[in-house]
């Protein structure tokens, strides 16, 4: 990159620091606060906000004078929360893994597909349905496709590795070969699979909140926890990224450092989110664009803001699956999808006349 | 219609039984009333095609009458709570059954066959039959991707399934609930469908009327049987899953079509070209099986555009099959459901299956 640009890169950095920088992450953290009431009181059972307030002032000894059902309660306490909870943690996980990766890649198009934990955490899960195992009870397939998810994203970052630099465009390229390979042998195994394992599959490409249990936030929280409050350290060094990878390096940036903690929390928090919640597409690419959209590139701010967004975003889009068709559901990574597809068009066809492409 | 066609008819005339049962003046005049009118059949629809009926088997004698279960004095009122042990073993206790929401489509046949659709508030999707009443009852989604939230909306006071319900969490969330969940095992063989008969009652606090209903049925699937074994040269019979031209499957060992086909006097022609559970259709799996007979679900005959649609599949159209369009379409609750008709849909495929053999010697 010239000189040029990183002038203009700190002009718009200073450009948007008014009031839209100082307001975003309060109105992020209203947004977020107001989308999981919402979240956890509409729904089959309506649990009103005042009900709400009731039912966690009875959790620590406050009785209120709220009529509360004990269905309320009980629906609120096993399903809504963790529901909310999980989709919180999950939608904050894949927009800062996106955002994290959109840096380090310096494109926008980057999403946490990208470095393999998806296709990989896939074939971990489809490997588990079709071929039987339940040696872990409940927690078999997250197990798997974690672990998968993981191993694949290890591997993309170990080969694209060499005398001990990782060549950004060369990790993209592995990324997609080994993306592919997980989807080939994802379609072996669809291909083996009966009528009943067919349809758990095509459930859980499609992505969902569901299966939200206590049991299972336990276990994603500290994962997600570690990798949201860990992303936002690199901020200043993404900015910096952003002038090109030696220009980084000149300004005393650990860049290899850099690479392999974005690619490690990214596959933490992706690997974590989609074991437990299937792959959710676009809140990992769209959010992102958003948050810069209003608030510009500074990833300082960035992270922290993807994180409350694509929470809020998720939370939302769940509401939107599970009540468009009450009592049943619809999976939640079609909203997603049905949601980003068309923002993403927008978001393009405005880039073009913009910057004036094609 | 055959007198034994026309028996699909029963949970209209189960219902009137139930309202006799719970004390309402209807005679027995009544009853056969109820029996006799032409009200809409939503059982299997008829084989889609035209297998000649002149040489048949002398016609099976009435099938007893899953819903007809007379009441027997003192038996009336449910009997609760009702502890039952469900399929991992597990002991649930019932305190009422006012509320019933059913996971399964066999599970809801069974209960609406016991007499007892009136406490139902919950469907799933695949619940079919009785039609009248499983289509106007909320539903909850489909069998193996239930919501545990749309199923406690209905607040049930007992929630029953049998094992294909999931996925596992949604379960996990209706008992952290606190609701009663009262889940059956469902073995791929013909006891299914006495032991889930039998499990629906005892949890429904009606042991006695399952018992009878068990009973009932157990006869019908043997009687069923002795028809079959009079079949001397079974049929090639190929088994095809079919969801439009992209999910095409051919069942082999190890499925629940296996055992009725088997049991019904047939050969499982995808059994005998190797093939074990589900495998994907190719020409050469069809030529190598070489049925005398195609066997379809209504609904995916229908996806593939009926008959002709099925023989533009390769192969179908050179077997023996093929050449002389002979396709049989029943419904899959019906075929399948391994529920209170199981021994009806036995019976009507051997009657097939003989006719099919007759026409061969």
């Amino acid at each position: 990159m010239s000189a040029a640009s990183t002038i203009q890169t700190s002009a718009t950095l200073q450009h948007r620091s008014g009031w839209r920088r100082i307001g975003l992450l309060p109105a992020l953290i209203l947004l977020l606060l107001a989308s999981m009431t919402l979240g956890a009181s509409i729904g089959a059972v309506a649990v009103p906000p005042e009900a709400i307030g009731a039912i966690l002032l009875k959790k620590i000894g406050i009785l209120i004078d709220v009529p509360v059902s004990t269905q309320q309660e009980a629906i609120f306490w096993t399903i809504r929360l963790p529901r909310v909870l999980l989709g919180m943690l999950v939608g904050a996980a894949l927009a800062v893994s996106g955002a994290l990766l959109q840096g380090v890649f310096r494109n926008p198009l980057a999403d946490p597909g990208l470095i393999g934990v998806s296709s990989g955490a896939a074939l971990g899960a489809v490997a588990v349905i079709v071929l039987g195992i339940s040696s872990f009870g409940l927690m078999t397939l997250p197990l798997a496709a974690f672990l998968a998810g993981a191993a694949t994203t290890f591997l993309v970052y170990r080969l694209a590795q060499r005398h001990g630099r990782t060549d950004v465009a060369t990790l993209l390229l592995v990324g997609l070969a080994l993306n592919a390979l997980a989807g080939a042998t994802t379609g072996l195994l669809t291909y083996l699979a009966d009528d009943a394992q067919l349809r758990s599959i095509v459930f859980w490409t499609m992505g969902g909140l569901g299966g939200a249990l206590w049991e299972t936030l336990l276990i994603a929280a500290p994962w997600i926890g570690l990798a949201l409050l860990v992303a936002p350290r690199l901020g200043q060094a993404l900015n910096l990224f952003a002038l090109g990878e030696s220009e980084a390096r000149h300004l005393g940036i650990d860049v290899e450092r850099v690479k392999r903690a974005v690619v490690l929390l990214a596959a933490l928090a992706t690997g974590t989110a989609v074991a437990l919640a299937g792959p959710i597409g676009f809140i990992g690419l769209i959010v992102p664009h958003i948050v810069r959209m209003i608030a510009g590139p500074d990833h300082r701010l960035l992270l922290p803001a993807c994180a409350l967004g694509g929470a809020s975003l998720l939370v939302l889009a769940d509401l939107l699956a599970r009540t468009m068709a009450a009592p049943a559901e619809i999976p939640v990574g079609l909203i997603t999808a049905f949601a980003g597809g068309p923002f993403f068009l927008a978001l393009i066809l405005r880039a073009r006349r913009q910057y004036g492409w094609g | 219609m055959t007198p034994w066609r026309r028996n699909r008819r029963l949970p209209a005339a189960g219902r009137w039984l139930r309202r006799m049962f719970l004390g309402c003046s209807l005679t027995c005049a009544a009853l056969l009333t109820a029996c006799g009118t032409p009200s809409s059949s939503g059982g299997a629809p008829p084989a889609a095609t035209s297998v000649p009926a002149s040489s048949s088997l002398p016609a099976p004698a009435p099938a007893s009458l899953p819903s007809l279960i007379e009441s027997v004095p003192g038996e009336a009122e449910p009997q609760l709570p009702a502890n039952v042990v469900d399929y991992q073993g597990e002991q649930v206790t019932i305190a009422s059954i006012e509320r019933i929401v059913s996971l399964n489509g066999d599970i809801t046949e069974i209960i609406f066959a016991l007499g007892m659709g009136d406490y139902v508030v919950g469907v799933d999707s695949s619940a079919t039959y009785p039609p009248e009443r499983t289509k106007t009852l909320p539903n909850i989604g489909y069998q193996r991707r239930l919501s545990a939230e749309g199923i406690l909306a209905l607040n049930p006071t007992l929630v029953i399934g049998d094992e294909t319900a999931g996925p596992p969490e949604a379960l996990a969330q209706i008992r952290a609930a606190g609701v009663p969940l009262a889940i059956t095992a469902d073995p791929p063989t013909l006891d299914a469908p006495a032991l889930k008969i039998r499990f629906v009652a005892q949890a429904l606090g009606i042991p006695q009327r399952g018992e009878r209903l068990a009973v009932q049925v157990e006869a019908e699937i043997a009687r069923a049987r002795d028809l079959a074994n009079r079949i001397t040269n079974p049929p090639h019979v190929l088994f095809l899953y079919l969801r439009g031209t992209d999910v095409q499957q051919v069942a082999g060992l190890r499925t629940p079509i296996d055992v009725m086909i088997t049991a019904a006097g047939g050969l499982n022609a995808g059994a005998e070209a190797g093939i074990v559970d589900f495998k994907p259709l190719s020409p050469e799996v069809v030529i190598a099986a070489q049925p005398d007979v195609i066997l379809v679900l209504t609904k995916g005959l229908e996806s593939v555009g009926g008959v002709d649609g099925l023989l533009t599949i390769p192969g179908l159209a050179d077997t023996p099959a093929g050449k002389q369009r002979r396709i049989i379409a029943h419904d899959d609750l019906y075929l399948l459901g391994m529920g209170p008709r199981t021994g009806q849909a036995l019976a009507e495929l051997a009657q097939e299956f003989y006719e099919i053999a007759a026409q061969e010697k």
